[in-house]
């Protein structure tokens, strides 16, 4: 498959990462990416075309009410709206290409610039709750399927199943009634305090801990459960009974032998888990008013502003799609059989 | 939000499962009644507003308090969940005849039907559902009918897929290729042979997806896209409770979300163990 593995080069070289395959999966994927995105883009624009939602009304706002009927036909033809569904997805999709994706006219920007100055905090909070989940998930998975049945096991199932069940926002305005109403600990809101504008990072890492807490809660009982399955799997099978056998330590055997075959399904669906991710994002950043990307689709959509909905569900697609190949990757590396011919 | 499924590990003994069944079917039974009867029956006014008992804690007169404009919380929660399980249920329903069709189609036709339909289903299973939920709600403005829309829009495609399978699995058996070669119509074949074994997985899919429904409607409520608020929901409730919570009182918040815990563990504990009978071989596979 790869001349990394062959034996020639040794020790060394067989560790080599296999760069050519995984590059090539990346490239087919990138090329499955342009008609997803095509269809999706161009079914936004058809759901839109089918929906009573105006764009020369949501163009001019207030302004729009007051308009002459000459003026609002003026700004009819100027937007093009009367042009046929696929010639204004062309547009928007040729200009898109050039870094145009129109305006926003909510937040009265370029989409690009609401995007550029957003998603960083976006992704801070999503990959620190996403690491909290991780680290904690396999924790209690690993406690839980140390004794099948056992009083851990049941309190830990239920926790996961409940805290499943649980909507995000929820937990969210709960956290915030405990931790900053009641105990007064952590801030419940925002990036920085009201009082200064300045933005410092010891003032966003406390504003981060409830947002990326309880994003991280949402994800948990999916980590739970999988690690959980996979490492209660791993503790019946022979390399497991092998290692006990041999007489390790059964902290050995647990942390040594099976957590890390029982991890290996886990870690071929933590890329997979950014829809869910991107959905919780959504409810955590409104619930904390967190300046992501996220808070800005709630916004886009209360308001109804088109180009900024248009491009952020495009970039939620992408960021879904680069996902999965991150999960492809991993599960290639972590188990040579797979492959990278996915 | 992923299918919540009991699943019956080889620890838990038959006794500690079949309570589980039990006590999540007396929930169902109760939240059904709660729903049905108690609105026609108890004849009380959940828009009842009492200036004088407003954001009363939980007490005997009102075991849930009362929220900002003292209307009792309890008969609000069971209105609430009767809009939200209404709204779950018909989505659900509209979710589950789109994905039936779409994955009977698929299956039925084969060839470059069956491949651009399930490469379709694919492409759209990469947006996110509650943002594409968002966009669909955004552009029809709220209410009632975009919500249903929204949700059953976006949560077919999983039915496809599993209606599709079962399909071409059921076509491949013996008993349908004697059917075919004993001279029975299209029809027939489709009505008599692959309809009765389509229908338990396709109900088992609509059942799961009730819980789903009810937390897409209550977030996208929640965000103030959903229902309108004299509709109110158990999003709804969550939604108007905030200004209460950020005054300290937990209660208008704490209770609506139990709403949607209760109901939702009830019912996958009760689909988990249909799922259970109709495929027994999947018992131990964990389905999330």
């Amino acid at each position: 498959m790869t001349s990394a593995i062959s034996g020639a080069q040794g020790k060394r070289a067989a560790r080599r990462l296999p760069w050519g395959p995984m590059a090539r999966l990346a490239g087919r994927r990138a090329l499955f990416a342009v008609p997803v995105l095509l269809v999706v883009t161009f079914g936004v624009f058809a759901i839109a075309a089918a929906s009573p939602f105006d764009p020369v009304k949501a163009y001019a706002g207030t302004a729009g009410l007051t308009a002459s009927q000459d003026n609002l036909d003026q700004l009819r033809a100027n937007l093009g709206v009367d042009r046929p569904l696929a010639a204004r997805w062309w547009e928007w999709l040729t200009s898109a290409l050039t870094g145009d994706l129109g305006d926003s006219s909510t937040l009265r920007q370029p989409v690009a610039d609401v995007i550029g100055e957003r998603v960083g905090w976006s992704v801070l909070l999503a990959a620190t709750a996403f690491l909290v989940a991780i680290l904690l998930g396999t924790a209690l998975g690993v406690l839980a399927a140390r004794r099948p049945g056992g009083w851990v096991d049941r309190a830990v199932t239920s926790l996961a199943y409940t805290l499943e069940a649980a909507p995000p926002f929820w937990l969210g305005l709960l956290a915030v009634w405990l931790f900053a109403l009641k105990l007064g600990v952590l801030p419940s809101g925002g990036l920085t305090d009201t009082a200064s504008s300045a933005v410092t990072a010891g003032q966003v890492a406390s504003h981060l801990v409830l947002p990326a807490g309880v994003l991280a809660v949402s994800q948990l009982p999916w980590f739970v459960l999988y690690v959980r399955q996979g490492v209660g799997d791993a503790l019946g099978d022979d390399p497991v009974r092998g290692a006990r056998a041999r007489g390790l330590a059964e902290r050995t055997v647990l942390l040594g032998h099976a957590l890390r075959s029982g991890m290996l399904p886990v870690l071929t669906l933590i890329g997979s888990r950014v829809p869910e991710l991107i959905t919780g994002a959504l409810l955590v950043e409104t619930v904390f008013s967190w300046p992501g990307i996220a808070a800005a689709t709630v916004q886009a959509a209360t308001s109804v502003d088109f180009p900024l909905l248009a491009a952020l569900t495009a970039l939620a697609t992408a960021a879904v799609l680069l996902g999965n190949l991150v999960a492809d990757l991993l599960y290639g590396l972590a188990d040579p059989r797979v492959g990278f011919d996915g | 939000m992923a299918d919540i499924v009991w699943r019956a590990h080889g620890g838990v003994r038959r006794s500690t499962r079949a309570w589980r069944v039990r006590t999540s079917a007396v929930i169902v039974a109760a939240v059904v009644l709660a729903v049905l009867v108690v609105p026609p029956l108890v004849n009380l006014d959940e828009q009842a507003v009492d200036l004088a008992a407003k954001l009363r804690p939980p007490s005997l007169a009102h075991p849930f308090g009362t929220d900002d404009v003292g209307r009792d919380l309890l008969l609000r929660c069971v209105y609430g969940l009767r809009v939200s399980l209404l709204v779950g249920v018909v989505a659900a329903v509209v979710a589950t005849v789109i994905g039936t069709a779409v994955g009977a189609l698929a299956a039925a036709s084969g060839g470059w039907v069956d491949r651009i339909v399930m490469r379709l289903v694919d492409i759209f299973s990469s947006v996110p559902h509650l943002l594409l939920g968002i966009f669909i709600v955004a552009m029809f403005r709220p209410g009632v009918w975009p919500v249903v829309v929204s949700v059953a829009l976006t949560h077919w495609l999983s039915t496809a897929r599993i209606v599709r399978a079962e399909v071409l699995s059921l076509r491949s058996r013996p008993y349908v290729d004697a059917a075919i070669s004993g001279g029975a119509s299209r029809l027939r074949v489709a009505v008599r042979h692959l309809l009765p074994g389509v229908l338990p997985q396709a109900g088992l899919a609509a059942v799961l997806m009730v819980p789903h429904a009810i937390w897409h409607e209550s977030a996208l409520s929640f965000l103030g896209l959903g229902l309108p608020t004299h509709q109110a929901s158990l999003g709804t409730l969550v939604q108007s409770a905030r200004g209460s919570l950020l005054a300290g009182d937990w209660w208008p918040t704490l209770f609506p979300g139990l709403f949607i815990i209760v109901p939702t563990l009830a019912i996958a504990g009760l689909a988990g163990a249909w799922r259970e009978r109709i495929n027994p071989r999947r018992r131990s596979e964990l389905m999330l």
